[in-house]
């Protein structure tokens, strides 16, 4: 029969929205206002899961957020997503479930089998067993892990949806819309102060939702809060952490309760809010009590089972027992009366109370001073076991289907304690309560103890008013609030039933109070400890219904009281957060920024392959047909360079403008050779430091006139350059008058390099006479470059005669055109950043490879640049024996012994049997054929004209190389200074 | 997320802002020694309480701005341009 747990009426429900939804394959119904968890209960659906070690049958335990059982895989293909919990996913028309964590059928688990092996799968198992041997590791025991360990598996497809991130700012938020929280939105929003109600529910109303007495109280807040214009109401929002000066972040569940999200719409919502006061009204969590098979499916919250028959008119069971240390909890006991199933039995250590007697006047079989002291059935709940406490043994067996259990209230300090309020005891809740303040909030409600409706709904109001009137807001008059009696939810101290079988303190981790107890016997006695041991309260729940019986049972062990012992520190996120609301739109192409040169245009018009550089695109090489591969690309383009010329698009490099009458001083000391000495209209070739000696980065500085410099910098480094010189100017010499403007993106530069450059160059080039006598290497003079204002540089990283010509960059199209064109008729040829870096390494500068972060000036061959006399970063940290040990590695050239084999960058140098160095750059030669590179090597001087092995262990190859000069082409420099 | 004000520009958030370390040490002179360059460098004080640290305010002005936080709250409580000395309550 369909949904025969239902109730013919009452609840918030649609009875008149039939939903089809599939378990597990078999198709089911439910009703518009369902969770998932409430139409499965309605269909009689009580296994719902496999534990996460022991594959123990496991169901629904709760009716919220604080679910550690009935997680289960929602939808499928690329939408398909694990570990979401049954108790919070609202049910929608074709929603397909899955069971997970079970090999073979959910009913018969093949890895059930670890139960019997339970005595070896105790706390600490992964640390002890999985020990040695450690190659043992990677094969087989992690494989094994993770095939039986788990929960629901990943779709492995990109997700189809997307998701959005947001910023609010607020006067006060309210953190949940029980009464508390709908009462302090009324409050606060009543003064005009611009609030924001978050609440994880799709459902306003909390516990109110379970109290048909107050629904017209709770319709006409939810009304009054729809009416104040400053009053944004968030429903299925979770506040997941509270952060630091009033920042917490949220996330919003927009269309999880749809099939697919509606066109242009965010699957998720990442709020991050900036409120000038919260009011924390998240109220309070039941807990269970450790008592053999308290996992059983049929244990359940017995709030839970309140909130099914009320909230959502669904009887959890037939033949209900209550076990229960406190009044409160008795009202589950007369709503599932109520509800028309049979209440065979409450069991409570206490002696006597109020609600025990009214139990008995309603005709219940109340057990006093009893206890449970186990759980019979299979995979299903079929009778309770009652005894005495402290008996030990095995009490009668009443038949049920359902237990009701609660051990008290756990008010939800987590945002409270993720502020900074330090958490304090309440005796007689036996439960931590917020302590003072230490950020603009306050509790309000269950969060901080308080009992009852009516009570919370005043609590809230005052806090909502205080909120607003501390966020600078009048009071306003207050609203009539709801009455209700408040049953006495101070509970009796019992965390647990001592006897044979597993109790367990964490359910969704499988960790025994035993466990517990072990942890402190094998050392593991702080709560952090033994957390990470057993770990206790690591699941997706957080320990919610279960971390504080795992803390008072490891008190008892340590003989100290809860309070001392205390809960491990809690962190966001409250309630697990999906990876994709986290990430928002910063997925595939808006990972991050792309940044384009002034010439990317012109680049794809000629076909270039496309290389990143940090977040640009620069040209790796320009294909062209006939080119059998990408090789032979780079080889024509580093081949026109030598033999014709070349035109590069240099924009990437990093430019700053340094001015003001003691910029040469500056320089001076923030590079490690000499720039005062410089004329204007030159440039030098510049070395940085780091202050602890190792090489930082290079380029070429010009002076533009007395005061004022241009400095490049490297593409990976202009932004840490720049911050560098701003550092050192702001801290180090704030008396020296200079200041600095990075240019970078306003000039776009080009190298035109080859024995032809001057011909193109005299081309596009007017107002300057380019000749060498006239014009030498080195020089820079302004200039009009097809008819643009532009600047001339004489500079060379190819080795051959080089200019850069440089223009701002809205002109850089136009200048490019009359290169390319002037250079027509010599057979000029882009190159890309492929050939750029065969060029550099066959003459033998270093470049990023090289200047890696651990190199000194010493190591690379530059030794000398560093000027003796002055101060200048990194001159005295360099003067360590460390970073002047002669046998340190140094730079030297290579060539592969046999021009055929390749050599790649990465290899280490072998010398002797030994690694003596590697390889930082390799490439392919134009002028002598054959893999050469470059690669820092111990005694790398000594070696010279010596054959040694390049290995690369990974690759199974060993290749013998020559060591050369890393100077072998053109050692004089006389073609760049032709 | 902190929110420091920025002399130049106001109250912004901390995505704006790199975070440079503590801003009590000073670069030794011309004069230093191994031994005072690698204090400098190296060694910080690491409190727990007030300290006064460097902020760049690199998304905005790109001062480099003092600050004095807090380690424990992060509670941001001044901030002053390089130049200026931050007093550390209680030192
Ligand atoms: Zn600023």
């Amino acid at each position: 029969m369909s949904q025969r747990f239902r109730l013919p009426s009452g609840g918030h429900v649609d009875r008149s929205k039939r939903l089809n939804f599939t378990f597990d394959g078999r198709a089911y119904d439910g009703h518009h206002g369902d969770t998932l968890a409430a139409a499965l209960l309605a269909n009689g659906v009580r296994l719902v899961g496999r534990s996460f070690k022991y594959h123990r049958p496991r169901g629904i335990l709760s009716a919220g957020v604080e679910e550690p059982n009935a997680l289960v895989e929602l939808r499928d293909g690329a939408r398909r997503e694990p570990n979401t919990r049954a108790t919070v996913a609202e049910l929608f028309d074709g929603l397909a479930a899955t069971s997970q964590n079970h090999r073979g059928s959910l009913a018969f688990d093949w890895m059930a089998v670890n139960g019997l092996l339970a005595p070896w799968l105790g706390a600490g198992f992964y640390y002890k067993t999985f020990m040695w041997p450690a190659s043992f590791w990677e094969r087989v025991y992690e494989p094994m892990i993770r095939k039986a360990a788990g929960l629901g598996r990943a779709s492995g497809l990109p997700d189809p949806d997307h998701y959005e991130s947001a910023h609010a700012h607020c006067d006060v938020l309210v953190v949940g819309a029980g009464a508390a929280g709908l009462a302090a939105a009324r409050a606060a929003g009543a003064t005009g102060a611009r609030v924001i109600l978050a609440e994880q529910d799709f459902l306003l109303g909390g516990d109110l939702l379970n109290e048909p007495g107050l629904e017209a109280w709770r319709q006409e807040s939810i009304a009054a809060l729809e009416a104040m214009p400053e009053v944004t109401l968030l429903p299925r929002t979770t506040v997941f952490g509270f952060y630091d000066q009033g920042v917490l972040g949220a996330v919003e569940r927009v269309a999880d309760h749809l099939p697919q999200p509606p066109a242009h719409t965010a699957r998720q919502r990442y709020w991050t809010i900036r409120a000038k006061e919260v009011v924390l009204a998240t109220g309070a969590h039941e807990r269970i009590i450790a008592f053999p098979g308290n996992d059983r499916p049929g244990v359940m919250l017995a709030g839970a089972a309140r909130t099914y028959a009320r909230r959502y008119g669904v009887r959890a069971g037939e033949t209900a027992a209550l076990f229960a240390t406190h009044d409160a909890a008795y009202d589950a006991a007369f709503a599932l009366a109520e509800a028309g199933t049979r209440i065979a039995a409450i069991i409570d250590p206490r002696t006597d109370s109020a609600a025990m007697q009214r139990a008995r006047e309603a005709g219940f079989t109340v057990n006093a001073g009893s206890v449970v002291t186990g759980t019979v059935g299979g995979n299903a709940l079929r009778g309770v076991e009652i005894g005495a406490p402290g008996s030990g043994g095995r009490g009668d067996a009443v038949p049920a289907d359902l237990l009701m259990v609660s051990g008290g209230w756990n008010p939800a300090v987590h945002l409270a304690s993720m502020s900074g309020s330090a958490l304090a005891w309440d005796e007689a809740l036996l439960a931590f309560v917020p302590g003072a303040a230490s950020q603009h909030e306050r509790s309000a409600g269950g969060c901080r103890g308080v009992n009852g409706i009516a009570a919370a709904a005043a609590d809230g109001a005052a806090a909502g008013q205080a909120a607003a009137v501390a966020a600078g807001f009048a009071a306003a008059p207050a609203m009539t609030l709801p009455e209700a009696p408040a049953p006495d939810h101070r509970p009796y101290e019992l965390w647990e039933v001592k006897g044979r079988g597993k109790a367990f303190v964490d359910i969704q981790d499988d960790v025994t109070a035993d466990d517990i107890r072990l942890a402190h016997r094998e050392g593991y006695s702080h709560i952090e400890h033994a957390k990470r041991y057993t770990t206790h309260a690591m699941g997706t729940d957080q320990g919610k219904v279960g971390g504080l019986v795992g803390a008072a049972v490891l008190a008892e062990a340590r003989e100290e009281p809860v309070a001392k012992v205390g809960l491990p520190r809690f962190r966001p996120y409250t309630s697990p957060v999906a990876w994709g609301a986290i990430a928002g739109g910063e997925v595939g192409q808006h990972f991050q920024p792309v940044r384009r040169t002034a010439l990317h245009g012109e680049h794809e018009a000629l076909g270039a392959v496309w290389m990143d550089a940090g977040i640009w695109k620069r040209p790796a090489y320009y294909p062209k047909a006939g080119d059998a591969d990408a090789w032979a690309s780079v080889k024509r383009e580093a081949r026109a360079v030598r033999e014709r010329v070349g035109v590069c698009d240099v924009s990437t490099l990093g430019k700053i403008v340094v001015e003001g009458p003691d910029a040469a001083t500056f320089l001076d000391r923030v590079y490690a050779n000499t720039f005062s000495t410089l004329q204007v209209g030159r440039a030098r070739y510049g070395l940085m430091l780091r202050e602890d000696g190792i090489v930082f980065d290079d380029g070429t500085t010009t002076r533009l006139g007395p005061d004022r410099f241009f400095v490049t910098t490297t593409t990976a480094q202009a932004g840490p350059v720049m911050q560098h010189l701003e550092f050192h100017l702001a801290s180090a010499w704030p008396d020296l008058d200079v200041s600095l403007a990075s240019v970078t993106d306003q000039w776009a530069a080009m190298s035109i390099a080859g024995p032809k450059a001057r011909e193109v160059v005299a081309a596009v080039v007017t107002g300057l006479d380019v000749s060498n006598e006239a014009f030498p290497f080195m020089a820079v003079a302004d200039c009009l470059a097809a008819g643009v204002p532009a600047r001339l540089f004489r500079i060379s990283f190819s080795g051959e005669l080089a200019y850069e010509i440089a223009m701002p960059a809205g002109y850089a199209t136009q200048v490019w055109r009359a290169v390319l064109a002037a250079g027509a008729p010599h057979g000029i040829e882009p190159y890309g950043v492929e050939a750029l870096g065969l060029l550099r390494i066959e003459k033998g500068h270093v470049a990023g490879s090289e200047l890696n972060g651990q190199t000194t000036a010493q190591d690379l061959g530059l030794g000398r640049m560093l000027k003796k006399k002055g101060d200048f970063i990194g001159r005295v940290l360099a003067q360590r024996p460390g970073m002047t040990d002669p046998s340190r590695p140094r730079l030297v050239g290579l060539r592969s012994a046999d021009p055929a084999r390749q050599i790649r960058a990465g290899c280490h140098l072998i010398v002797d049997g030994r690694s003596q160095g590697w390889i930082s750059s390799a490439t392919q030669s134009v002028v002598d054929p054959g893999w050469i590179g470059l690669g820092l090597l111990r005694d790398g001087e000594t070696h010279i004209g010596s054959v040694i092995v390049a290995a690369n262990p990974l690759m199974g190859e060993e290749v013998p190389v020559k060591v050369v000069s890393p100077h072998g082409y053109d050692a004089e420099n006389l073609r760049v200074r032709a | 997320m902190l929110r420091i004000p920025c002399p130049h520009c106001g109250a912004r958030d901390e995505v704006e802002f790199t975070y440079r370390g503590d801003a009590t040490v000073t670069r030794p002179g011309p004069d230093g020694d191994v031994g005072a360059f690698h204090d400098y460098l190296y060694l910080r004080r690491n409190p727990r309480g007030w300290q006064v640290e460097w902020w760049q305010h690199n998304g905005g002005c790109r001062a480099f701005l003092k600050v004095l936080r807090h380690t424990v709250t992060h509670e941001v409580r001044a901030v002053a341009a390089a130049t200026e000395t931050l007093e550390v309550p209680g030192a």
